[in-house]
C-alpha cells in the first residue's frame, strides 16, 4: 500500500490542484533549465576557446634571439644573438625530454600558378614542428618529413586557406606551384583548425617548406625564431631554464640573461584561462542555481499548504500510531518527487535546446553548448539539494502536529 | 477480576489548557481503573472534560499531572515515538466522524495501522481482509469512504481500530453521526465485541448506548462524580 496509496494521494493532490502543482513545477524546471544551460554555454565556451588556443599549439615556448643585455666574460652588452640549426640540435640532444623545432620565415618570395600570384608567409622547419603546433594534414596528405630535410626536396605543405587561394576547391595534393620560378610539389594541405593567437600570421596562410630547402634557396643561416615544449605544462619553467643555460654556453652570455633570447610561454595563458574557466563556470552555475532557489521557495510554499490541507489526514496516521518521522519522510518524498519531475522537464527543454542550438550556426563565436556529465551532475545536485531543503521545512511542521489539534481541526 | 492488576490506571489526573493569559482546567484530578474485558461508557455533559479524558486515555494527549499507567507501563514522559508506538500497538480509536482517509479504499485504511507496525504487505492485506468480514464488509473492500454510507464507514473505521488487535477500544460517539437504525447495528457490533472479551471504553451522550455497558462513569466539570457497575 505504501508506494501506491503514496502515489495515489499525489495524484489526487495535483488532480485537485492543477493550476497550483503545474505552477510549481514549472518553477523547478524553469530553474533547472538556467542553471543547465548557463553551465552547459560555460562548457561550450571554454571548449570553443580551448581548442582555439591549441591551434598555436599546448603549452608551447616559442623563442626569438635577440640582443644580450648583461655583459658577459668581458663581452659587452647589446651584441647579438644568432642560432642556427646546430643550436637545436644541440638542445634537442641536452634536453631530451622536451621537443625542438627551429623556423626561418620569409615573405618575400612569390607562389605562381596559373594566372594566380601569392606572396604568403613561408615557414620552413621541422617535421616535428607540425606535431608541436598542432598542424594536422587532411586526408590524402602529409606534412614535411625526414626525407624532405634530408635530401632537401623541394615540396611545400599549404595552410588551408593558402591552398583555397591557390588551387579553389580543385585537389591540390600531387601539384605543382611555382616559389620564384622553382617547381615545389603540394604534398599535404592543413586540415581546418582554429587559432586565435599567433606571431606571424595564422597558420592557415601560410607555406611550409623543409628548412634545409629554404637554407639552399635562400641562402640563410640563421633561424627567426624556435619552438618548444615540455612534457606538460608543469616542466615548462624547468625546460625554459635549461634552454637558456644550454645556448648561454654555446653563444657566451649570461643565462640569467632573458633578453638575449626573448620567450613567450603560451602556457602561462594555460594557467589563466583554467584559473578563470574555474571561476566562470562557479560563477555561472551560482547564477543559474538562484533561478533553482527562487523555484525552490515556491515549492517550499506550496508544501506548507499541502500540509495545512491534509491536516486531518495527519492527524489520523498520528492516531493510528504514525511515527513523527514517518510522517516527515511522507512529505520530504512528495516535494523530492515534485523536484524530481520539475528537474526532468527541464533537463528534457534543456537537452532539446542543446539538440537544436548547433543549427543556429553560432559555433564559431560561443561555441557549441554541452549536455556534459557535469552539466547533469551539476543540476541533479542541486536539485537535490533544493528538494531536501524545500521540503525539510513542511515535512517538520507536519511532524510536529499535536494529533488532538490535528485531528479537532477537522 | 479484582485481584488483577487493573488495564487502565489513571491516578490523579490534571489537564491544564493555557491560551494565552487564560488557563482552563479540563481535567481536575481523576482516578480510574478499567480492568481487563470491561465496557465502560464515560457520559457527560459538553465540556465536562470527557473528550480530553479520552485523548489522554488514548496516548494522543498527555496529562499535566497525574499518572497514567496503561497495562502496567506508565504512560507519562514518553516521548512522540514511544507515544505513537502504544497508540499503534494497545489503542484502537473509533471517532465520531470516523475520520477515513479519503483517497484510500476501505482495505487500505483497514492496512494503516498494521503498515505502521511494520507488517509485511501480504500479511496485512490477509489481516485487513479478515477484519472487514468480520465487520460484514467483505463486499465493500475496494470501495472508497466516499462510496460508503456512514454506517458502513464507521465500521471500516472500527475495523481499523480493531485489527492489530489493541488492548483496548476507545470510541468517542461513535453513533453520533449516524441514523438510529445504523447506530443499533454499532451497537451490536460492539457487544458482540466486548462479549468475545474486547475491552471497550466509550463516550456517549445516549442514555440508551450507556445502559448497555456494563459500567457507566459520569464526568462532570472535570472531576468523576458517579461510577455506576451494572450487575452482573
Amino acid at each position: 500500500m505504501t508506494a501506491l496509496s503514496f502515489l495515489r494521494q499525489m495524484l489526487q493532490d495535483v488532480r485537485q490542484q492543477k493550476l497550483r502543482t503545474a505552477l510549481t513545477v514549472l518553477g523547478i524546471t524553469w530553474g533547472t533549465v538556467s542553471v543547465s544551460l548557463l553551465v552547459a554555454f560555460g562548457e561550450g565556451l571554454e571548449a570553443r576557446i580551448r581548442a582555439n588556443q591549441r591551434g598555436l599549439g599546448e603549452n608551447i615556448v616559442i623563442a626569438w634571439p635577440s640582443r644580450t643585455s648583461l655583459p658577459w666574460e668581458g663581452l659587452g652588452k647589446g651584441r647579438r644573438i644568432r642560432i642556427t640549426e646546430e643550436d637545436i640540435e644541440a638542445l634537442r640532444r641536452e634536453i631530451p625530454e622536451a621537443r625542438f623545432s627551429g623556423e626561418m620565415s620569409r615573405e618575400k618570395s612569390t607562389f605562381r600558378r596559373e594566372r594566380v600570384r601569392i606572396t604568403p608567409e613561408i615557414s620552413a622547419n621541422s617535421p616535428i614542428f607540425a606535431a608541436m603546433r598542432n598542424i594536422i594534414p587532411a586526408a590524402g596528405g602529409r606534412y614535411v618529413n625526414d626525407l624532405d630535410l634530408d635530401r632537401r626536396r623541394r615540396v611545400v605543405f599549404l595552410g588551408d586557406k593558402l591552398k583555397q587561394d591557390l588551387f579553389g576547391d580543385e585537389e591540390a595534393v600531387g601539384k605543382t606551384v611555382m616559389l620564384d620560378n622553382v617547381p615545389f610539389l603540394v604534398v599535404g594541405v592543413m586540415e581546418k583548425k582554429a587559432q586565435d593567437s599567433s606571431y606571424s600570421g595564422r597558420d592557415e596562410g601560410k607555406a611550409f617548406i623543409p628548412e634545409t630547402t629554404f637554407r639552399g634557396l635562400f641562402s640563410e643561416r640563421y633561424l627567426e625564431n624556435f619552438i618548444f615544449q615540455a612534457a606538460n605544462a608543469a616542466a615548462t619553467p624547468d625546460v625554459t631554464r635549461r634552454v637558456y643555460e644550454v645556448l648561454a654556453r654555446r653563444h657566451k652570455f649570461d643565462p640569467a640573461d632573458k633578453e638575449a633570447i626573448g620567450m613567450w610561454d603560451t602556457s602561462e595563458g594555460e594557467k589563466f584561462f583554467a584559473i578563470f574557466f574555474g571561476t566562470f563556470r562557479a560563477f555561472l552555475a551560482i547564477i543559474g542555481s538562484f533561478t533553482l532557489v527562487v523555484g525552490g521557495i515556491g515549492v517550499s510554499n506550496i508544501m506548507y499548504v499541502v500540509v495545512e490541507e491534509r491536516t486531518r489526514e495527519i492527524g489520523v496516521k498520528l492516531a493510528v500510531g504514525a511515527k513523527p518521522a514517518w510522517i516527515q519522510r511522507q512529505f520530504l518524498a512528495e516535494t523530492l518527487t515534485l523536484t524530481a519531475v520539475g528537474g526532468v522537464c527541464g533537463l528534457v527543454v534543456t537537452l532539446g535546446f542543446l539538440a537544436v542550438f548547433p543549427l543556429l550556426g553560432l559555433d564559431e563565436y560561443v561555441g557549441t553548448p554541452q549536455a556534459s556529465p557535469l552539466v547533469v551532475a551539476t543540476t541533479t545536485l542541486l536539485l537535490g539539494v533544493i528538494g531536501m531543503v524545500a521540503g525539510w521545512f513542511p515535512a517538520r511542521r507536519a511532524s510536529l502536529l499535536d494529533p488532538v489539534i490535528a485531528l479537532k481541526l477537522a | 477480576m479484582t485481584a488483577e492488576q487493573p488495564l487502565i490506571e489513571l491516578q490523579g489526573v490534571r489537564k491544564v489548557y493555557s491560551t494565552g493569559r487564560l488557563e482552563v482546567e479540563a481535567l481536575r484530578g481523576i482516578d480510574l481503573d478499567v480492568h481487563r474485558n470491561e465496557y465502560v461508557a464515560i457520559v457527560g455533559p459538553s465540556g465536562s472534560g470527557k473528550s480530553t479524558l479520552m485523548n489522554i486515555l488514548g496516548c494522543l494527549d498527555t496529562p499535566s499531572a497525574g499518572r497514567y499507567t496503561l497495562g502496567g507501563e506508565t504512560v507519562g514522559g514518553l516521548d512522540r515515538n514511544r507515544l505513537a508506538e502504544i497508540r499503534n500497538r494497545h489503542i484502537g480509536f473509533v471517532f465520531q466522524n470516523f475520520n477515513l482517509l479519503p483517497y484510500a479504499s476501505a482495505l487500505e485504511n483497514v492496512e494503516l495501522p498494521l503498515l505502521f507496525a511494520g507488517v509485511s504487505a501480504r500479511e496485512r492485506h490477509e489481516r485487513a481482509a479478515a477484519m472487514l468480514e468480520r465487520v460484514d464488509l467483505a463486499n465493500r473492500m475496494d470501495h472508497k469512504p466516499t462510496e460508503l454510507s456512514g454506517g458502513q464507514m464507521q465500521r471500516v473505521a472500527i475495523a481499523r481500530a480493531l485489527v492489530n488487535r489493541p488492548t483496548i477500544l476507545l470510541a468517542d460517539e461513535p453513533t453520533g453521526n449516524l441514523d438510529s437504525a445504523s447506530g443499533k447495528a454499532i451497537v451490536s457490533l460492539f457487544e458482540e465485541l466486548h462479549a468475545a472479551g474486547q475491552t471497550i471504553v466509550l463516550i456517549t451522550h445516549d442514555a440508551g448506548i450507556a445502559r448497555l455497558a456494563n459500567r457507566v462513569v459520569r464526568v462532570q466539570d472535570g472531576t468523576i462524580v458517579e461510577d455506576v457497575r451494572a450487575a452482573a
